[in-house]
C-alpha cells in the first residue's frame, strides 16, 4: 500500500490551516467599498403586512438603501424555488406556494424577512432598521402540525388544509395481507423530535455586481455554489451562468442546513446590482435560530405484523412531516424519498407501505439535516423493532437476526423502491456485541442496581442510502436537477497535480482523502496535490456536498478522470520509450515496458506532455488535463450496528452514556481516521439528538429555544469515548468499493439511545421516552409509571 | 396564560391610591421611563428603556382601560413595542382591597411576548422583571416616604410583597406633593401632562408596566 494512498490513516492536510486560525470563510473576505446589510425579520410568526414605512430608516446616518418586498417584485425577481416535486397519491402535483425572498403582503413565520436595510457599517443599518415601522395585522398562527391538518388557520391560501402533498410508497394491498396473516402486531407512537442546525460558521454573504463586465459575483456559505448558482441564476434573478459567479470559500459546518438556497443569498446579490456596491451580511446567532433551516420534526403512527415466530409480516406507517411556512430547497424530498424508501431497513420484511403528509406550519422552514430522512426512518424501526422484541418476548439480537436480509439475498430489491447492492448485517451485528462486552452487561447492571441506579443497552441496527444519487433515479422521483458529480485533474509539467472537484466541503477532509486518491493512482506525493472546490469559476461544474456523495459520487469522478489520466499518460510514456501502448505497465508512479528494464517517472511523462518537441501531433495532443463526469448506476447503502449502555440515577433522572460501540460498514475506507472522525461528529449529533436538543415554539409561534441558553447542543461530557469500527463489504457499482460515511453516526446512534434508556426503565413499568430524553422527562416517565403501577 | 398575584402595601387604599396619582412620581418609579402621555380618558402610552438580558429597547406602550369600577378595579389591555428586540402584549384585571392597615393590590394577567424577547429573553426575563419590581417600589417608598428607601418585595410564585414602610398613611399630604418628588428639570412636563388625569389611570400606567413585565417573565419561563 501506497503510505498516502487509499486505507492510510494520514493527518488531514487542511487541518493546520484550520486549527491555527488561517481558514478563509465568508465573513473573512472583504471587497473594496463594501456595504454592510442588515436583514430586518418579522417577530410576528402570521401577520399580513399593511405599510411598511421606511422613510426614517432611508434618512439614517450612513444608510445607502432601504428595500422590501415590493421593490423586488417591481424588478421581477422571482420566488425562492423547491428542488424536488413530489406528488400526491393519486397523482397530482403538490401544492407549492410562493416563496417570495422577502415577504410580500403577509409574513409567514418569526424571521420571515421583511426588509435589507444597506448602510456604511452594519451597526448604522442595524440601527436603521429599528426605525422602520412595519404595521401588522396579526393573524392567528398555526404551529402544531395535528392543528394544521385539523381546520386551523391556513398558511397559504393556495395550499388547503395546509397540506403540500399526501404521498404513498409500497403495496397497501400486500400490508393488509400481511396483517391479516399476522399472529402478533406491534405498534408505536413516535415524534422524531424538530432540531436546529447550528453550524459552528453563521451563514454569512457578500453579493457584489461589476459594472465594467456585467458580471454579478456572490461570496456565500453553501454546500453547493453550482446549485445556487443553478436556483438563484435561473430561477430567482434571470442572471445567466456565465455572468453569475459563486464563491464558496472555507465553510464551518452545513450538516445540511447550507445545502438551500436562502433568500438572503438572492437578496444580496439583487441589492448588489442596484447599488452597484458590494454587500455583506453575516448571520448573528439570533439571525441563524430563526433563519437556518430546520430539522427532522415527524410525527409517526406505525404498526408492525408479525408470525408466531417472530418474522416480520408487514409494515404500516404513517407520518406527518412538518415543512414550516415555506418549501426550502429539498424539504419535500426529505419526509419521501430519502425516508419512506428506507422503512424496509436491513430486514427482509416482504410488505411496506407508508404515506406522508407534509404540513404547513407557522415555523421556520424544515429541510435536510444530517441524515435527512434516514435517521427519521432508522429511528422509526428501530424502536418498533426494539418494542416488538419486549413485546414477543425475543431478545433484541434474536429477533434483529431473525429478520436480517441474508448476506445471500444480494442485490436485494425491497418492497419500497431501493434495490440494495451489498451489505452483511450479521457481520456488524457481531463485531459491535464483542465490542460492547455484550455479555458482561448482566454484571454491570447487577452492579449499578446496587448502586442504586438503572443500567440499560440499546441497539440499533441501521441502513441508509446516500451517494446521491443516480440522476435517472432521482429525476423520476421529482428531483429537478442531476445527481452526479464531476472531476478535472490537471497535471502541472513538474508533475504536481491540481484536482477541481464539484464536491464541495464544509470541514470534512476532502483535500485529505481526494488527494489521497490521487497519490495512490499516481504514485505522487500528498503535498503535490492541491484539491480545489467552492468556486464556480474555477470548477467546471458540480452538485456539492450533502448525502454523503462526496466520496462515493465526487471521488469516484476524480477516479474516472485519474484513469484517463493515466491512459493519456501511458500514451506519452509508449511514445517516449519507443513501445506499444499495450506493453506499457504504470506502477509506483514509474511508467514501464513490460519485460524490459525501461521506465519512465510519472514527473517526466508529465514534463514531456507539456514540452512535446517530437509528439506525432496527429495522435498525441500536449498537455496532460482531463475531465469526468461520473453519474452513479444505484445509491449506496452503508450500514452497521450501534450499540449503546446508559446509566440512570432513578432519582434525579440524569443519563450518563457509559459506552458507545459504532461498527459501521461503509465500504472501503480511504482514511481511517476521517472515518472515524465523522462518525464521532455523527454519533455526538445523535446524542444530543436523542438526550439534549429540541427546538420548541410557542402557541402564537415565537421560538422559545432560540438561543443556546435554552436550546442545548451536547457538550464534551455529554458525549462518552467511543468505540468506533468497521466492517466491510464493497459498494457494488462503484470502482472504489466505497459507500460514504459523513452521516452514518447521526442516523444509527439515536435510537441506540433511546432503546438503551428504555431497557434500564422497562422493568420500572416505563414503555416509552421521547427525544430529547431530559432528566426531567426520564424522572417524570419514572414517577408516572410507579404512581400507575401502585394504583394497579 | 394566565398569572396570578398580589402586592401588599402597608397603606390605606386611599394612600396608595393617592400615591400612585402623582405622575412625577410615577415617572421616576417605572424603572427608564421617559415619557408618559394621555391619550384620552381611557387610554395613554409610555415609553421606556428597560433591559432585559442582552435586550436592551426602548419599549413604546399603548395601553386602554376598561370596566372601570373607581377605585376598586378595572381591566387594563396594552401592548408594548420594542423595535427589533420585540414586543409584549397582554392585558391585567386589578383590584385594590384594604386590608386593615394596608392594601392589597391582586391581579390576573394574560400577556404575550415576541422577537428577540421570546427568543433570547427566556431565562433572563424573570431576574430581569423581579428586578424592575423591585426597583419601582423602592423608588416609590424613596420619593414618597419621610425616611430613606427601605422597600422590600416578598416574592411567591407570581406574587411580590410591597412594604412601604415610608408610606405613612397617616401624613398622606407627605405622599403627593408633585414638587417635592420630581426631578427639577422635568416638573412643568410632569405637572401639565398630568394634571386631571384620574387616579385610576395611574394605577393602570403602572400596573400595566409592572405587571405586564411579570406576566412576560411567566409566559416565556413557563415554556
Amino acid at each position: 500500500m501506497n503510505a498516502t494512498g487509499i486505507g492510510a490513516a494520514v493527518k488531514r492536510k487542511e487541518d493546520f490551516r484550520f486549527l491555527t486560525g488561517q481558514g478563509t470563510y465568508t465573513d473573512d473576505i472583504n471587497r473594496p467599498g463594501q456595504a454592510y446589510a442588515y436583514i430586518l425579520r418579522s417577530p410576528l410568526a402570521h401577520a399580513n403586512i399593511k405599510n411598511i414605512d421606511t422613510t426614517a430608516a432611508k434618512a439614517a446616518d450612513g444608510v445607502l438603501a432601504v428595500f422590501i418586498g415590493d421593490d423586488m417584485a417591481a424588478d421581477g425577481v422571482g420566488g425562492i424555488p423547491c428542488g424536488w416535486g413530489v406528488n400526491n397519491k393519486d397523482g397530482s402535483a403538490m401544492a407549492e406556494p410562493a416563496h417570495p425572498a422577502l415577504a410580500q403582503g403577509k409574513v409567514r413565520y418569526v424571521g420571515d424577512q421583511v426588509a435589507i436595510v444597506i448602510a456604511e457599517t452594519y451597526t448604522q443599518a442595524k440601527d436603521a432598521a429599528e426605525t422602520i415601522s412595519v404595521d401588522y395585522e396579526e393573524l392567528p398562527a398555526v404551529i402544531n402540525m395535528e392543528a394544521a391538518l385539523a381546520g386551523g388557520p391556513l398558511v397559504h391560501d393556495d395550499a388547503p388544509g395546509n397540506m403540500s402533498y399526501d404521498w404513498g410508497l409500497g403495496d397497501l394491498d400486500a400490508v393488509n395481507e400481511g396483517f391479516k396473516n399476522a399472529t402478533q402486531v406491534s405498534k408505536i407512537d413516535i415524534v422524531n423530535n424538530r432540531l436546529i442546525p447550528n453550524a459552528m460558521e453563521p451563514r454569512a454573504g457578500i453579493g457584489e455586481y461589476d459594472t465594467a463586465t456585467g458580471e454579478y459575483t456572490l461570496y456565500t456559505t453553501t454546500q453547493n455554489p453550482h446549485v445556487i448558482r443553478l436556483l438563484m441564476g435561473a430561477f430567482v434573478l434571470n442572471i445567466p451562468e456565465h455572468k453569475l459567479r459563486i464563491v464558496s470559500p472555507d465553510v464551518g459546518g452545513g450538516f445540511g442546513s447550507k445545502i438551500f438556497h436562502y433568500a438572503e443569498e438572492a437578496i444580496l446579490t439583487w441589492a448588489a446590482g442596484k447599488i452597484q456596491r458590494p454587500i455583506k451580511w453575516t448571520a448573528e446567532r439570533s439571525d441563524a435560530f430563526i433563519s437556518d433551516a430546520h430539522g427532522r420534526d415527524h410525527i409517526t403512527h406505525a404498526e408492525l405484523a408479525m408470525d408466531a415466530d417472530g418474522k416480520f409480516l408487514a409494515l404500516k406507517v404513517s407520518t406527518k412531516a412538518n415543512m414550516g411556512a415555506y418549501l426550502s430547497t429539498f424539504a419535500t424530498s426529505v419526509p419521501t424519498y430519502l425516508y419512506g424508501t428506507l422503512l424496509a431497513g436491513v430486514y427482509s420484511t416482504p410488505a411496506v407501505y407508508v404515506e406522508v403528509k407534509s404540513v404547513f406550519t407557522n415555523t421556520v422552514p424544515v429541510d435536510a439535516y444530517r441524515g435527512a430522512g434516514r435517521p427519521e426512518a432508522s429511528y422509526l424501526l428501530e424502536r418498533l423493532v426494539d418494542r416488538a422484541a419486549r413485546e414477543t418476548g425475543h431478545s433484541q439480537v434474536d429477533l434483529r437476526r431473525k429478520n436480517f436480509i441474508p448476506n445471500d439475498a444480494f442485490p436485494y430489491q425491497t418492497p419500497v423502491a431501493l434495490a440494495y447492492d451489498s451489505g452483511d448485517y450479521n457481520a456488524s451485528l457481531d463485531e459491535a456485541l464483542k465490542r460492547a462486552d455484550v455479555v458482561g452487561f448482566e454484571a454491570r447492571k447487577a452492579e449499578s442496581e446496587r448502586n442504586g441506579k438503572r443500567r440499560g443497552l440499546g441497539y440499533s441496527t441501521y441502513i441508509e442510502a446516500c451517494g446521491i444519487a443516480p440522476s435517472a433515479v432521482a429525476g423520476a422521483l421529482g428531483a429537478r436537477a442531476g445527481l452526479y458529480e464531476s472531476a478535472n485533474v490537471r497535471v502541472h509539467p513538474t508533475g504536481s497535480v491540481t484536482v477541481y472537484t464539484g464536491s464541495h466541503s464544509t470541514g470534512q477532509g476532502h483535500e485529505t482523502a481526494f488527494a489521497q486518491l490521487v497519490s495512490d493512482t499516481l504514485g505522487v506525493s500528498l503535498e503535490s496535490v492541491d484539491i480545489v472546490h467552492g468556486d464556480t469559476n474555477k470548477v467546471q461544474f458540480g452538485m456539492g456536498t450533502y448525502g454523503s456523495r462526496s466520496l462515493a459520487v465526487g471521488g469516484e469522478a476524480l477516479m474516472k478522470a485519474l484513469n484517463k489520466i493515466t491512459d493519456k499518460a501511458g500514451k506519452i510514456a509508449a511514445h517516449c520509450l519507443e513501445a506499444s501502448e499495450a506493453d506499457i505497465e504504470f506502477k509506483d508512479g514509474q511508467f514501464s515496458v513490460a519485460g524490459t528494464d525501461k521506465s519512465m517517472a510519472f514527473s517526466d511523462v508529465a514534463l514531456t506532455a507539456y514540452v512535446p518537441h517530437n509528439f506525432p501531433h496527429e495522435t498525441l495532443e500536449p498537455g496532460l488535463e482531463e475531465n469526468a463526469f461520473y453519474d452513479p448506476a444505484n445509491f449506496t447503502f452503508p450500514g452497521g450496528c450501534h450499540i449503546c449502555e446508559v446509566e440512570i440515577d432513578p432519582d434525579t433522572g440524569t443519563v450518563s452514556v457509559e459506552n458507545f460501540v459504532a461498527v459501521d460498514d461503509v465500504g472501503r475506507v480511504i482514511n481511517p481516521m476521517i472515518v472515524e472522525g465523522q462518525v464521532h461528529g455523527g454519533v455526538a449529533q445523535g446524542i444530543g439528538q436523542a438526550l439534549l436538543e429540541g427546538c420548541i415554539y410557542d402557541e402564537s409561534g415565537q421560538l422559545t429555544t432560540g438561543s443556546f441558553m435554552d436550546y442545548t447542543m451536547p457538550r464534551a461530557d455529554n458525549i462518552p469515548n467511543m468505540d468506533v469500527g468497521n466492517t466491510v463489504t464493497l459498494c457494488a457499482h462503484n470502482s472504489l468499493g466505497v459507500k460514504g460515511c459523513g452521516e452514518v453516526g447521526a442516523i444509527g446512534s439515536p435510537p441506540a439511545v433511546i432503546n438503551a434508556i428504555v431497557d434500564s426503565l422497562w422493568g420500572l413499568g416505563v414503555r416509552d421516552i421521547a427525544m430529547p430524553a431530559t432528566p426531567q422527562k426520564i424522572w417524570q416517565a419514572i414517577a408516572t409509571a410507579q404512581t400507575s403501577q401502585a394504583a394497579e | 396564560m394566565d398569572l396570578n398575584g398580589e402586592f401588599r402595601i402597608k397603606a390605606s387604599k386611599q394612600a396608595v391610591w393617592n400615591a400612585l396619582n402623582d405622575p412625577g412620581i410615577l415617572k421616576q418609579c417605572i424603572p427608564g421611563c421617559e415619557e408618559l402621555k394621555k391619550t384620552s380618558d381611557t387610554e395613554m402610552t409610555a415609553k421606556a428603556v428597560i433591559k432585559i438580558g442582552p435586550v436592551k429597547a426602548k419599549f413604546s406602550g399603548a395601553v386602554t382601560l376598561s370596566d372601570v369600577d373607581a377605585p376598586n378595579s378595572y381591566i387594563i389591555s396594552g401592548e408594548g413595542k420594542g423595535g427589533a428586540a420585540g414586543f409584549a402584549k397582554g392585558g391585567a384585571a386589578v383590584t385594590l382591597e384594604e386590608d386593615g392597615a394596608e392594601t392589597v393590590l391582586r391581579y390576573t394577567v394574560n400577556a404575550a411576548v415576541g422577537g428577540k424577547l421570546a427568543q433570547l429573553g427566556g431565562r433572563l426575563i424573570d431576574a430581569a422583571s423581579k428586578k424592575l419590581s423591585r426597583e419601582f417600589f423602592d423608588k416609590f417608598a424613596d420619593l414618597v416616604g419621610e425616611e430613606p428607601a427601605t422597600a422590600e418585595m416578598i416574592e411567591k410564585e407570581a406574587t411580590a410583597e410591597a412594604v412601604g414602610k415610608a408610606m405613612d398613611a397617616s401624613k398622606p399630604e407627605a405622599a403627593y406633593d408633585p414638587t417635592a418628588a420630581l426631578e427639577p428639570g422635568r416638573a412643568i412636563d410632569g405637572t401639565k401632562l398630568w394634571k386631571g388625569f384620574s387616579p385610576m389611570t395611574w394605577v393602570s400606567g403602572v400596573a400595566f408596566l409592572v405587571f405586564l413585565i411579570l406576566a412576560v417573565i411567566k409566559t416565556v419561563f413557563q415554556y
